[in-house]
């Protein structure tokens, strides 16, 4: 708590903001080449068909232009020549936090990461800059035949399973940044959580920048067998400083027959960051994929995660949280893809904006001609709190075939002086009554994530309510 | 602002108010004084102004003094905000409790007890026992405690509602606004049980705001207040209450134009 409030001190309400003294050990020079793709992946003495990917994509990533769609005056402001491609701030993963470099340490510390993990996690990788610092997983469930590793020591260990996944759910050419992500990818979770296996505690990453106009392009990669189950929790900041940092992350989920995925996501990153990520699953039979996406933080945010419903009988949810804030934009959405018969698929979209913030809500669901008895449900919601701020909606639905069931419900609502006033008549202040709310709008989502992780947003939300009344 | 003594024995002191919205004056010189102990009732039609006096006095942001006093145990209220009133003892029971999706009934209790009566009055299992008490003589189940705040209630829980909070706050001066319409007759009893157990026998004192005089066939009020127009036209003991009951609010108008006149 005394270090939460140090770093109010220095950067106002964000109180992931600080940053630690660079002590890199390997620093690439700005901008980005082939020959800086293929340094990349020679530092990291991959097999050659990596750098081959590599290579391509980031043929790809040349040519293709700019999305021409969302917030293209800020997109276009990204200058990939002023972004770090890769810095690498640790000789090694250690298996123990005493062995990680102590200004590392303290930030993970700070952050609650060792904490958190003695208390209710199977599993946590840490990532600094580009590479994962710190890795442990739980001996029983490795005893089990349980994989969980940063995505480097993963194809180090495991490249045959790599080669047949890596690329099979989202392909280099499937959008610019995705592109970018294959190209320069370092760092990220690789998981495989073998035939009837269940991992009864999440397992988490969490991701740190700490150097400016850093870019961080972690991959992951989730590979749940038959009828096993995982949950897996990331969270994310950075240091608050003037100039811009990049985020683009590519993940990737195969949920097998009869699997369950549950992917959790807090970002909060600093206002400085743009977040602009690729994440998409595929949904064998009778398998599950949910995606709990809650975006706090960043400059501009577009990420859309998305189910491919291959499997019949298969479901699909997605429950998002958007907050967007002075100088932010959340782009966010869904998309579901049904492709087999007697799928469902839930999408909950919640958005605030406040502080002239903009919140878009960017969805499409898909019914394919073949799939019968389909089942899908979009609500979307958002709450304006003044009248500087901003919501759109872009719902899509595209069902091609008849049999389907579909519900679409969307709202946008503004917190009324009646609600404020019935809140402040037992007690609390506005500011309390408006966290109150807020809180109550998002609760949907939050009921949904693990309990530390939700009482850290309510005071998350709290905080970014301090100060909005005027 | 003392005008001596007699404003320390009261607990709600009010003096010559008059109060509006939006330029519209509705209430034209208010005088009304409660002391502990007592409950006092205002009857009186739509629009008469028996709302807005609630409404200002827990300091509702939309309405505004334009002259007058309000003050609780000899302190001015009106400078302050609604959840500083609140923490000095002051509850309203809504007309039209609203609504909050998401935020918790249990949750929401025990933070509003926390703000007014204090952190220690919200925590462990002595706040659990009183809790469970009070829902009981309601008759409110206790999955009550997980629903959302007002969100799908009907009409009758959230009478309900209003009067748990009162029990659990413990206020000094308790206003219902209308609190038994639209209720059956179980559910005015209940909520004047409610009242009873929170009001008789302590020093804290009630102000009913209604249309009816069946709820104080069952809280028997000290005094009854006849409101027309933003002006208090008449006052007298319970009986008062049965008789404009019997004979209307013509009557009661006629009754006051024909005393002013003479």
């Amino acid at each position: 708590m005394p270090a939460n409030q140090e770093a109010r001190e220095v950067v106002g309400d964000y109180k992931a903001g600080w940053h630690d003294p660079e002590n890199s050990t390997i620093r690439f020079d700005f901008g980005l080449s082939e020959e800086v793709v293929r340094e990349i992946s020679a530092l990291k003495g991959e097999p050659e068909w990596m750098t081959d990917i590599r290579v391509k994509a980031y043929q790809h990533f040349v040519e293709r232009p700019m999305p021409t769609w969302g917030n293209t005056p800020t997109l276009e402001s990204i200058d990939f020549d002023k972004i770090c491609y890769f810095l690498r701030s640790s000789q090694a993963t250690e298996k123990d936090w005493d062995d990680v470099p102590e200004d590392i340490r303290n930030t993970f510390d700070r952050l609650g990461i060792p904490e958190a993990e003695q208390k209710w996690l199977s599993g946590v990788t840490a990532q600094y800059e580009s590479e994962a610092v710190y890795h442990s997983i739980r001996e029983d469930l490795e005893k089990q035949g349980v994989i969980f590793l940063d995505m480097d020591s993963g194809l180090r260990e495991h490249p045959e399973i790599i080669r047949k996944w890596f690329c099979s759910v989202v392909p280099l050419t499937d959008n610019k940044f995705a592109a970018l992500n294959t190209a320069v990818w370092s760092g990220g979770s690789f998981i495989y959580v073998p035939k009837g296996v269940h991992v009864e505690m999440p397992v988490q990453a969490y991701f740190r920048i700490n150097a400016k106009n850093m870019g961080q392009f972690e991959r992951t990669l989730i590979i749940a067998d038959e009828g096993s189950s995982i949950h897996y929790v990331e969270g994310c900041t950075a240091p608050t400083y003037s100039t811009d940092s990049l985020h683009s992350a590519v993940v990737e989920l195969i949920a097998l027959p009869g699997a369950h995925i549950r992917y959790s996501t807090v970002q909060n990153w600093s206002a400085n960051v743009y977040n602009l990520v690729t994440k998409r699953g595929i949904a064998h039979e009778d398998s599950k994929i949910e995606w709990v996406d809650g975006n706090i933080g960043s400059k501009l945010t577009m990420k859309y995660p998305s189910v491919i419903l291959k499997g019949e009988g298969s479901h699909a949810e997605v429950i998002s949280v958007a907050y967007s804030g002075e100088g932010q934009h959340q782009d966010a959405g869904a998309k579901i893809y049904h492709l087999a018969s007697n799928t469902t698929s839930k999408i909950l979209s919640k958005s605030i904006s406040k502080n002239g913030g903009r919140g878009t809500y960017r969805g499409l669901v898909k019914v394919s001609p073949k799939a019968e008895n389909c089942k899908l449900n979009v609500v979307c919601d958002a709450l304006i709190l003044d009248e500087d701020s901003r919501s759109d909606t872009y719902p899509t639905m595209e069902v091609a075939n008849p049999t389907a069931h579909c519900e679409h419900e969307a709202s946008v609502s503004k917190v009324s002086d009646n609600q404020l006033f019935y809140l402040m008549s037992r007690g609390h202040s506005e500011e309390e009554a408006l966290a109150m709310i807020v809180n109550g709008f998002f609760e949907p989502f939050t009921r949904e994530l693990p309990m530390e992780y939700a009482v850290e947003l309510n005071q998350l939300m709290a905080l970014e309510m301090e100060g909005s009344i005027g | 602002m003392g005008s001596g003594e007699s404003d320390i024995e009261a607990l709600l002191e009010i003096r010559n108010l008059h109060a509006g919205i939006d330029d519209t004056q509705i209430l034209k010189g208010i005088d009304l004084s409660i002391a502990p102990g007592e409950i006092h009732a205002i009857m009186g039609r739509n629009g008469s102004g028996k709302t807005t006096a609630a409404n200002i006095i827990m300091g509702h942001p939309d309405f505004e003094v334009e002259e007058g006093d309000v003050l609780l145990s000899g302190e001015n209220l009106l400078d302050l905000e609604p959840w500083e009133r609140a923490r000095e003892g002051v509850f309203l029971s809504f007309q039209y409790p609203q609504a909050v999706p998401g935020l918790q009934v249990g949750n929401f209790l025990r933070k509003s007890v926390a703000s007014i009566r204090g952190e220690e009055a919200a925590k462990g299992a002595d706040f659990r026992r009183e809790l469970n008490e009070a829902m009981d003589t309601l008759d409110i189940p206790r999955n009550f405690l997980s629903r959302y705040v007002n969100d799908g209630f009907s009409g009758g829980e959230k009478k309900r509602f209003e009067i748990l909070q009162l029990q659990l706050l413990r206020p000094k001066l308790a206003i219902l606004d209308e609190t038994d319409s639209g209720l059956d007759i179980d559910g005015i009893k209940t909520v004047a049980a409610g009242v009873n157990a929170a009001i008789r026998g302590t020093e804290s004192a009630a102000l009913i705001i209604t249309h009816y005089s069946r709820i104080l066939e069952h809280v028997r009020p000290d005094k009854v207040h006849v409101l027309i127009d933003g002006r208090i036209v008449a006052t007298g003991g319970p009986e008062l209450a049965t008789e404009l009951e019997e004979n209307g609010y013509d009557w009661i108008e006629g009754r006051v134009g024909a005393e002013s006149v003479a």
